[in-house]
């Protein structure tokens, strides 16, 4: 961690609140309230109260470590597995508690859909990665509605036209870009209101970063996305808003322009002016 | 996505040159009301220019946020990043184009309270100059055409030698009857301010050839090279 910052408070005095911003009215999907998040006796994330809204897509920015991974699986109860880890607060997926007690927690991950840093096809073919969430699910009718549903998958991942003539080639002989909108396509498939995004880019080469964000852009019109990203200068090109993480603590939250030209916060202005570390 | 998809970051490069270009009609409207109120000595002309620049006013403020919103954002690079450095500095000139016109709006309302000092000839003649430079120049930033932009740049010459020819002639008609003085002195600044516009429309050219060409014209930058 870098040994320049000033920290966001005044020593001694205990963070109240942070900085919000008065965004776009679109309904909120993702409610958080104080949540923290404890890795054994560690806390990895301090009292997190945060709204993400509907067709919008929220970036988390911020340092190696600082939780934005961490936070962004809480949204689907990832962490679970993690043996000794445990919560406190609230998610609230359009009004609905997941940490409450009633979550189906396989409910839960339908609507809550994830992408991660590293594409991670299923070993079949390509029809085969996007049909199994399909075939799990009882979701589709026939063989047909099959099709159906994994062409447009494909195509709301921007894969189909480049895959259209080989659906049953293994999806391991995708190139790494190809792959990762592949998971997307599969995420997709079972038709997700939330599209959770874990450094989706990060091993891309340039041209298929473009590609992945521009498919982001698309996206947000029929999903409520979250990404994570160590890179900021993509927060800035796809988000909408965007939240900046700080050693397991929200600083600041606001309109990506807001928080990319005229931050309220020094730390923010510290971070994105790459005056850290 | 497809790959006839046009990137977001392209789509909103189009819109900043669409409301550019607004500016630039809004600009080139008001400087050709200005003129036509001198020339037909029409006071309600006149008025309609100095009624309030608003709406040039206020695209000058949403470019600029446009320009700063897209240069964070999405970290232009080569002919992207020129275009919008450009589209900062010719907002900036068009504005001026708009404050200049109120300015001669502002010198023909005074004019108009004395007899004409003399037929109009130079002055309009500097007006369809002035004008026809700040039309291509903004024609030459659509089509990204340097030859235009180059033809305007060529033009200036022509309209400080009419201001000069203005500025001479006016002045012997002041020395021979001193009662023409205040209503010469507000021709002496329209002519001015014509001028002035040209230089806008020259900046704007400049602006073009650097933005197609990232070649830097201003000053005679090229002969030093």
């Amino acid at each position: 961690m870098a040994v320049t910052l000033r920290p966001p408070v005044p020593a001694g005095a205990p963070r109240e609140e942070v900085t919000t911003q008065p965004v776009e009215a679109t309904p909120v999907k993702i409610d958080v309230e104080q949540l923290n998040f404890y890795y054994g006796p560690k806390r990895a994330l301090t009292d997190i109260t945060i709204a993400m809204r509907t067709n919008v897509v929220t970036a988390f920015i911020g340092p190696s470590g600082c939780g934005k991974s961490t936070f962004l699986r809480t949204l689907n109860r990832m962490n679970d597995i993690i043996p000794g880890s445990r919560v406190t607060g609230k998610v609230q997926i359009d009004g609905e508690d997941i940490y409450g007690g009633k979550t189906d927690i396989v409910t839960l991950r339908r609507r809550v859909g994830m992408v991660f840093q590293k594409s991670n096809p299923f070993p079949k073919s390509i029809y085969d990665n996007v049909a199994y969430g399909l075939r799990i699910n009882g979701m589709a009718n026939g063989r047909r509605d099959m099709d159906a549903r994994v062409e447009a998958s494909l195509t709301s991942a921007a894969l189909w036209d480049e895959v259209k003539d080989r659906l049953h080639d293994s999806a391991l002989a995708l190139s790494g870009g190809q792959q990762q909108r592949l998971c997307i396509a599969r995420a997709l498939a079972i038709q997700p209101e939330v599209l959770l995004m874990d450094e989706p880019a990060s091993a891309l080469d340039p041209i298929a970063t473009q590609r992945i964000e521009e498919l982001i852009y698309v996206l947000k019109r029929d999903y409520t996305i979250v990404i994570v990203t160590h890179n900021m200068q993509q927060a800035a090109r796809v988000s909408d808003h965007t939240a900046f993480f700080w050693l397991g603590k929200l600083v600041e939250f606001g309109p990506t322009d807001k928080i990319f030209t005229n931050p309220s916060e020094k730390l923010t202005e510290d971070y994105v002016t790459g005056r850290f570390g | 996505m497809t790959e006839r998809h046009v990137p977001h970051f392209q789509e909103e490069l189009e819109q900043l040159k669409a409301r550019l270009l607004e500016m630039g009609g809004l600009a080139e409207d008001r400087l050709r009301l200005a003129v036509s109120g001198l020339v037909d000595r029409d006071v309600s002309t006149i008025e309609r220019v100095l009624g309030g620049d608003t709406a040039i006013n206020q695209l000058h403020i949403e470019i600029d946020d446009r320009c700063f919103k897209l240069l964070a954002l999405h970290q232009p690079m080569a002919v992207d990043l020129r275009a919008i450095v450009s589209a900062v500095k010719i907002n900036t000139d068009l504005e001026r184009v708009g404050d200049l016109a109120v300015n001669i709006a502002e010198a023909v309302r005074r004019y108009m309270q004395h007899p004409p000092v003399k037929e109009l000839i130079d002055i309009p003649r500097m007006a369809v100059i002035a004008q026809d430079m700040l039309r291509d120049a903004l024609d030459a930033y659509v089509r990204r055409d340097t030859f235009l932009a180059q033809n305007v740049l060529d033009r200036d010459d022509e309209l400080d030698a009419l201001k000069t020819l203005v500025f001479r002639e006016l002045l012997n008609h002041m020395l021979r009857d001193p009662g023409t003085i205040e209503p010469s002195l507000d021709l002496i600044l329209i002519s001015r301010h014509l001028e002035r516009i040209g230089d806008h429309a020259t900046n704007v050219a400049e602006d073009v050839i650097f933005m197609v060409s990232a070649k830097d014209v201003r000053h005679h930058a090229e002969q030093q090279h």
